[in-house]
């Protein structure tokens, strides 16, 4: 360092200020996305036989036994209806998906159809891109919104400024529903001598009494902030308002976190800790560790989506059961859910009719058969199929009353791009505690106001 | 006149050292200085990684020191420091000299044992650990054991344990890799200078002092450098165990850099934290160097 002559400095100096001229000078980011969005109304072709050899480039996240055991069965049917159709098909975990497909969306190459999240944060930021294709003209062409009633549609519509969530465009099709409700052990409910409730003032009773009887009522691990999400939704459905939710739920202005309503649900919540109605150190046991403390039978209720089912049956087998969220006396039967990743278009595609009939195939009623027969719980027409005996007949029965007869509610964490993190935080300090319901809601408040009073 | 002779040796003029160096220099600007300046560059704009990005000056380095949240997380790196290398320096120091003084038999053995949770990949360690610290883990039935019942908790849960739970994971992983740095160290003192200290009179605490710390000051700057940059830049540890909770109760820097830039679309603000956090490590490695400088 002190050996170097003055001259070789002033050559480093220069050469460091010319490299931070050229930064400076480099174009703003974004701006080689900044095309106009794509338009709304397009003429289709839904002749596939007539485009000529097309390859679809797929990317999916359908990884595990029975979703990946679906897809290749029915890329396989597609591309034998069409032979002009290679798929070349990309499968990824959900979250390795969820970091890659911002960047793969933005480079030169990107995918025909993608399967990206619903929210705010994946979804939505798309479509205010203008990366992925409104699917109105094919909509029309091949009927998908007498296929899909509106209670699916909202979860995959936005308007094309991907500003207003649950309204506007459908931008992508989903294959799978999803519901959050409730597993129990019907061994431990007759051991403790105690019914299944049938009403919400019934649970909660049954919760007491497995408590009274020195056993643990409910597991839950949260390590990941998100599993108590969940626990939350389901109360907050049973003492709020179903459109005060919704409009929470999909970040729209005029409504409140902070009502007596949602005060009580985080009261209840924070009740049920303060009793002990939950396992010793929520926060510190992860979502994995939860559910199977629950299927070795240390708990006798566990709330969870329908994504658990699978698992639960492969360990209790027969001894397991699931129910949509018992609701209090006189109300409707509600509870958090809504679909799988939907599949979209991207506006790179140098194929969109190809994509839309891959769209229709593998969410036609054949497809949602097939999903059946391979476990997963289809998305339309659940109550028509018929699922395998056991815990998935408790499931698309669960779907399927609170899709048709009740109040599918949207997830809490598409509200705003950060309010997974945020109420994550939020349901933690709760449920250790550290937070009174009215601070804990205050927090998320905050950011859902943030969000809509920038977003308009 | 040195720099003369200096110059006779390397050749005619200076661009022949610069022609000896430019490959190496081309990949070190290709793949540190080009991507450095371009994270300086995206932190001066509020971007979400897709839509035209709005320029908004140093507004993302104002919110690392305003927005709460931030702020703690780089104070919670601050105590991480502790756990990665102050307690493994302390720790290193004491089992290094009882190691090489002790001259106990089999001691390349216990040097690898104490070594060992270096090869461990973190991500193993990470996922280890939530074993141990789970409410029914191994921490948990020891304390039981012990008859400290009343203390168990779920460790990486509780607001209050859960940061000082992970830095002990940090304490065992850095602890092998001081204590073997500075063993190499202590080993090339001369026993001479341990003799002539104990015909002085010196007891072992005089002997630790006066002869093995100032011994080893190079191998102390290395090890300092190594374990506060592995504490500034945790990621993995924090990603695996507590995703940053309890509340945001061990969000770190790094952690936080990936949330907003991968999962948030917050580009611009990750870029800002990550190009403050390299500020910090340079900053204090710069302090720490000079430890090893002064003679």
């Amino acid at each position: 360092m002190t050996s170097r002559s003055p001259r070789t400095r002033r050559v480093a100096v220069a050469a460091l200020a010319g490299a931070l001229g050229l930064l400076a000078a480099a174009c703003t980011p974004g701006a080689e996305n900044a095309a106009a969005p794509p338009p709304t109304d397009r003429a289709v072709q839904t002749d596939i036989a007539a485009l000529g050899p097309v390859t679809l480039t797929v990317w999916d996240q359908e990884v595990r036994g029975g979703q990946n055991e679906q897809m290749e069965r029915l890329n396989a049917a597609f591309q034998e209806r069409y032979p002009n159709v290679t798929i070349a098909r990309d499968s990824r975990s959900f979250d390795d998906l969820a970091t890659t497909l911002r960047l793969a969306l933005s480079g030169n190459d990107a995918p025909d159809v993608v399967q990206a999240n619903n929210g705010r944060a994946d979804m939505g930021a798309f479509v205010a891109a203008g990366e992925l294709l409104p699917l109105g003209p094919w909509s029309q062409a091949y009927g998908w919104d007498q296929r899909f009633p509106d209670s699916v549609r909202q979860y995959v519509s936005y308007t094309p400024d991907g500003k207003v969530f649950g309204e506007g465009e459908m931008y992508g099709l989903p294959q799978v529903g999803e519901v959050v409700g409730v597993y129990y052990n019907p061994a431990e409910l007759q051991r403790l001598g105690i019914a299944v409730p049938a009403t919400w003032e019934d649970f909660e009773a049954a919760l007491a009494a497995v408590k009274a009887a020195g056993a643990t009522p409910l597991q839950l691990g949260n390590v990941e902030g998100w599993p108590a999400l969940h626990v939350f939704g389901t109360v907050q459905d049973q003492l709020v308002p179903a459109d005060q939710i919704t409009d929470l739920a999909f970040g729209r202005k005029g409504a409140s976190w902070t009502t007596p309503q949602n005060t009580q649900a985080a009261q209840k919540v924070a009740d049920w800790a303060g009793a002990g109605y939950f396992n010793e150190g929520v926060n510190g046991l992860d979502d994995n560790q939860a559910w199977q403390a629950f299927s070795r039978g240390e708990s006798v209720f566990f709330i969870g989506g329908t994504w658990y089912a699978a698992d639960l049956e492969a360990a209790m087998g027969q001894n397991v059961r699931f129910m949509p969220p018992p609701p209090p006396a006189g109300r409707p039967i509600s509870a958090t859910g809504g679909t799988g990743l939907p599949f979209a278009i991207t506006s790179a595609s140098d194929a969109p009719d190809a994509a839309a009939a891959y769209l229709d195939f593998i969410t036609s009623p054949d497809a949602m058969a097939v999903l059946t027969e391979t476990g997963n719980l289809p998305v339309v027409d659940t109550a028509a199929q018929t699922p395998p005996a056991g815990l998935s007949q408790d499931v698309f029965a669960a779907f399927a009353t609170v899709a048709e007869d009740g109040q599918l509610l949207p997830y809490l964490d598409y509200a705003t791009p950060t309010m997974g993190d945020t109420m994550g935080a939020a349901l933690q300090d709760l449920l250790a505690g550290s937070q009174p319901p009215d601070a804990a809601l205050s927090t998320v408040e905050a950011d859902y106001a943030a969000f809509v009073e920038t977003n308009g | 006149m040195a720099d003369a002779t200096r110059r006779s040796r390397l050749g005619p003029s200076p661009w022949h050292a610069l022609a000896y160096v430019a490959p190496a220099l081309a990949v070190y600007a290709a793949f540190v200085l080009y991507p450095l300046g371009r994270a300086v560059h995206l932190s001066l704009f509020d971007w979400d990684g897709l839509t035209l990005a709005t320029f908004v000056g140093l507004g993302n380095y104002v919110e690392v020191v305003t927005d709460g949240d931030l702020r703690a997380a780089f104070g919670h790196t601050l105590v991480l420091v502790v756990f990665f290398a102050v307690l493994p320096t302390a720790i290193g120091l004491v089992l290094a000299g009882l190691l090489t003084r002790a001259r106990v038999r089999g001691l390349p053995f216990f040097r690898t044992v104490v070594f060992l949770p270096q090869v461990v990949a973190m991500v193993v360690v990470g996922v280890a650990w939530r074993q141990l610290y789970a409410p029914d883990g191994s921490v948990n039935d020891l304390l039981e054991l012990v008859g400290l019942g009343g203390v168990t908790r779920a460790w990486l849960g509780d607001p209050t344990f859960a940061l000082p739970a992970v830095g002990v994971i940090g304490t065992w992983v850095q602890t092998g890799l001081v204590t073997v740095l500075l063993m190499a160290g202590t080993s090339r003192i001369p026993d001479q200078l341990y003799e002539a200290a104990r015909l002085d009179g010196a007891g072992p605490v005089r002997e630790f002092f006066a002869i093995t710390l100032p011994s080893v000051r190079g191998e102390l700057a290395v090890a300092l450098t190594l374990t506060v940059i592995a504490a500034l830049k945790t990621f993995d540890l924090i990603y695996i165990t507590t995703g940053g909770g309890p509340g945001n109760r061990t969000s770190v820097p790094s952690y936080e850099v990936y949330n907003r830039a991968f999962r948030l679309g917050e580009v611009g603000s990750a870029a800002a934290v990550g190009v403050t956090l390299t500020v910090l490590i340079f900053v204090i490695n710069l302090a720490v160097a000079r430890i090893g400088e002064r003679r």
